[in-house]
């Protein structure tokens, strides 16, 4: 079966076959990412075969200079993740016919990622986030002795299998939307790795660790848009991790944050009013009494005044309120007051 | 540029960076030079699990001896005894490291039965053992601080009088050549599956450790011994681990049979692999075969055993074959798989080169003899990388910083030059590689002759004529990955020579070794390891050493 293969190039000692094309620019929020120079490439192979097998393809009997990072073929080893049609995917575990768009199947580094040639890409920030999190065990004393394990149930193994089955290829973080507009974000994976220790029996640190998490850039940060969940090709679905993190980090007290006040903030409304009042969420969010916080959501404040899409100022209740706070009764927990 | 260190370790996998986590341990400055990222490296692909007599009734003994019988007495029985009594121990540093190891119903850690195995004791985390384990140890050298040279390549190892005192590396993302010099380096730079075509090894498993230590002058022991993994994926070659068939799964014929009863009728499918792909080679070659396959099922296993024990190669056969095991059997061969040969090492991984120790694949200490059981590959990384690193790290106490290695720096850059400027003749690494890799599979494969093996002797020297001629297809410096595989080639070629000459030369059939010429096993006159040194003018020298008998004589094996 014959495949139409548009590669993205970019080579910094700036060679290309004359058939590429003009340099493409990215649009927003990845403008300052280097321009591309798309080449075409047409390729005989099965119709099973993946986005993986014709790059080797062209690699191997079309054009040497292509480069691309592979090893395991079988989605195990993490090398290969790339953009393909625009989002993030591993190239062998993408079916050419099912990614084959208007004829052909577009592959590229993500713009989100600093590139080094072609479909070769940089790591650092995915490596430098991943070590931030502090991701080893912090051993809880005693350690048993040399020929004795750690007594735990399996069920709390099997708990953390789910970030262990990560094979940090990095298609969550190129394509968070978080971490495109905010360098500082630790980041899908990261955090889920943070989640595997914070939640393992055997760590002695679960408390400094969630505390760690709470702060600026960590677990707050993530704005539940779902990308890591459905680009993970490993079933990790990151943000369920982080979910779970906020639940413990909550619990062990860490409520002096943004997030938590969000969140409160948010519950709070709902159960008093059966609606979001949107004037009061972000003001609560901040902190009544983080003064510099507030004076610096005033600009967004003004601007959504101009685009008239500031909220009425008197917030109404729905109807049948009543019936909302049972809800919150029944369910019970930290939202019910 | 040049950077010194006290210890080098080439390649980081299991046994890399467990070798460098215990120099580093040991008070040594110790680097890691790696052509991929660390968890890239092929320890992630180990499925199964890991060897120990841990549990209540089992002993070491008894892992030794199955281990002994497995190798089909092949393995020197002083170093399976040591690996299998430090087994315990090992694998439980590495649950307190944070393994997230399967549990019994009491908490302890759980197995499940393996092949060659007379009592369950492989540990495992799901079908994903290996990459549970690359990870925490990376996380581990993370935290110890380990320097990386990440995305090097090593072309050469730098000698000082007859003493091994570093590498050159090629750095991907630069193009620029280092020498890397250290007081001993350790060579745990892995398998070579792509001389075989199919394997079920990665593309990264290009042999660079053994063709780098050759170079070097230490010697190949037992390169005749490559196992065939019974169950690979029809067409990609995949591996689809051996615990399916710990689990309870079926080998069948076209008829619907469980052959394995005429060939290991206690056992059945959990005899050795060179056992099992043997039968499956005749069964496939008596026409018993689904177009040049057998079945795997694992269907009366049940949906939940399936999707909970084996989801990596649910996945894979889903994924690359369309076929849902929890519905329909998949067609499986065997395909290349391992390497039993390898760098001649004592058991603190120690070469016959000063200042140079190997461990892990690329190493033969020897445990694995003529077949290494399933989960045993694992468990050698951890013990012999642990050794090779706490050896290193003695051994460089009392050594001088060397300080030459600038005239071998010059050479390989005048060498790699001659090769980017090579002109375009027609021939490409891909199509002699390719072209390697099946003949090799041929004729150095399961059944094995003389005229076949001739006959490859004879087509390797062809290829080596062709490889003379391969040009670079790419002439830049970033990332410049056709001359590392055309470098990688080199290697591959070298380490062919090496297969084929050790299969000529033993005369008998013994674990992955079966000579349809010389089908019995004889100890009277093979019971020994053949090495090979090379000689750069002429053929390799050829050696043998005796094999160390401690406690188990040789016996009839049957399964």
């Amino acid at each position: 079966m014959q495949f139409t293969i548009e590669v993205g190039r970019y080579n910094p000692e700036g060679t290309y076959a004359p058939s590429a094309s003009a340099p493409q620019e990215f649009p927003v929020p990845w403008d300052k990412a280097p321009p591309r120079r798309y080449q075409t490439y047409t390729v005989d192979l099965p119709e099973h075969a993946v986005v993986l097998d014709a790059l080797i393809e062209i690699r191997e009997y079309q054009d040497e200079s292509l480069a691309v990072r592979c090893a395991c073929r079988s989605a195990i080893c993490g090398s290969c993740a790339m953009w393909i049609n625009g989002h993030a995917h591993l190239a062998c575990k993408s079916k050419l016919q099912a990614f084959t768009k208007d004829g052909k199947t577009r592959v590229e580094s993500p713009p989100s990622m600093p590139v080094i040639r072609d479909l070769v890409w940089g790591m650092e920030p995915f490596w430098k986030k991943h070590h931030a999190v502090t991701p080893w065990l912090e051993p809880k004393q005693p350690v048993p002795g040399p020929r004795e394990e750690y007594r735990v149930a399996n069920a709390a193994m099997d708990n953390l299998v789910q970030e262990v089955s990560c094979i940090n290829c990095g298609c969550c973080l190129m394509d968070c939307e978080s971490f495109a507009i905010n360098d500082n974000f630790l980041g899908p994976h990261a955090l889920a790795k943070a989640y595997r220790y914070a939640a393992d029996p055997r760590d002695a640190t679960e408390k400094q660790r969630l505390g760690s998490y709470s702060g600026n850039g960590g677990i707050w940060d993530c704005t539940h848009c779902y990308e890591c969940v459905q680009q993970c090709p490993k079933g990790v679905a990151p943000l369920e991790q982080i979910l779970k993190l906020r639940k413990m980090a909550v619990d062990a007290g860490f409520t002096n944050n943004a997030g938590t006040r969000h969140a409160d903030a948010f519950a709070e409304s709902v159960r008093e009013s059966g609606r979001l009042n949107e004037l009061t969420l972000m003001p609560k969010s901040t902190g009544f009494f983080n003064i510099v916080g507030q004076l610096q959501t005033l600009p967004s404040a003004i601007n959504m005044l101009r685009a008239g899409k500031l909220p009425p100022i008197v917030h109404h209740k729905i109807p049948g309120v009543q019936r909302i706070k049972t809800i919150f009764q029944r369910i019970g927990g930290r939202f019910k007051k | 540029m040049i950077f010194d260190h006290d210890v080098l370790v080439i390649g980081a996998g299991l046994a890399g960076m467990r070798s460098a986590l215990e120099a580093a341990r040991n008070g040594a400055d110790v680097a890691i030079l790696s052509k991929v990222h660390p968890v890239r490296s092929h320890s992630n692909a180990a499925q199964g699990g890991i060897n120990a007599a841990l549990g209540e009734g089992d002993s070491w003994e008894s892992h030794a001896f199955d281990t002994v019988k497995g190798s089909d007495y092949l393995a020197d029985q002083d170093a399976v005894e040591l690996m299998c009594e430090e087994a315990p121990a090992d694998v439980i540093e590495f649950e307190h490291m944070g393994v997230v190891f399967y549990r019994d119903d009491e908490g302890k850690l759980g197995t499940r039965a393996f092949g060659g195995a007379s009592q369950a004791r492989t540990y495992f985390v799901g079908d994903i053992t290996g990459q549970a384990l690359l990870m925490t140890l990376y996380d581990q050298i993370l935290k110890a601080g380990v320097k990386v040279y990440e995305e090097w390549f090593a072309t050469s190892l730098y000698t000082e009088d007859g003493a091994c005192r570093g590498a050159v590396g090629l750095e991907s993302i630069t193009g620029e050549l280092h020498l890397l010099r250290a007081k001993a380096v350790v060579d745990a730079a892995g398998g070579c599956g792509r001389l075989y075509e199919p394997s079920t090894n990665a593309l990264i498993c290009t042999g660079d450790g053994y063709a780098l230590a050759y170079r070097a002058g230490a010697p190949l022991m037992d390169m005749e011994m490559v196992q065939y993994h019974p169950t690979t994926l029809a067409g990609s070659g995949f591996l689809m681990t051996e615990a399916a068939r710990g689990e309870g799964a079926y080998l069948l014929n076209a008829n619907g049979d469980r052959f394995m009863k005429a060939y290991a009728p206690n056992k059945m499918e959990l005899a050795s692999r060179d056992v099992v792909s043997r039968a499956e080679a005749t069964e496939i070659a008596q026409g018993r075969g689904v177009d040049g396959n057998v079945l795997l099922d694992v269907r009366h296993l049940g949906r939940d055993v399936i999707l909970k024990k084996l989801p990596q190669i649910h996945e894979v056969a889903l994924d690359y074959i369309g076929i849902d095991m929890i519905k329909e059997p998949v067609p499986v061969r065997p395909g290349m798989h391992y390497m039993m040969g390898g760098v001649k090492t004592d058991v603190q991984g120690a070469t016959s080169v000063p200042g140079l120790y190997a461990a892990g694949e690329v190493a033969c200490v020897s445990v694995h003899g003529g077949n290494r059981l399933g989960a045993n590959s694992l468990l050698d990384t951890i013990v012999f990388g642990r050794r090779s690193g706490k050896a290193a790290a003695a051994y460089v106490r009392s050594i001088e910083r060397a300080r030459g290695g600038s005239a071998l720096l010059r050479s390989e850059q005048e060498r790699l030059g001659a090769l980017l400027a090579r002109p375009y003749k027609g021939e490409t690494h891909a199509k002699v590689r390719l072209d390697l890799a099946t003949m090799m599979d041929k004729y150095v494969g399961v059944y094995r002759d003389e005229a076949g093996l001739q006959t490859a002797l004879d087509e390797l020297k062809t290829l080596r004529r062709r490889y003379e001629e391969v040009a670079v297809g790419d002439k830049g410096r970033v990332f410049n990955q056709a001359l590392q595989f055309v470098l990688e080639l080199g290697y591959l070629l070298d380490i062919g020579e090496t297969v084929i000459r050790s299969a000529l030369l033993r005369k008998e059939s013994r674990g992955a070794q079966s000579r349809t010429d010389y089908p019995e096993r004889n100890d009277a006159e093979w019971l020994k390891h053949i090495l090979l040194t090379r000689d750069s003018s002429r053929e390799p020298r050829v050696s043998y050493l005796p094999v160390t008998i401690t406690r188990w004589k040789p016996e009839v094996r049957t399964y």
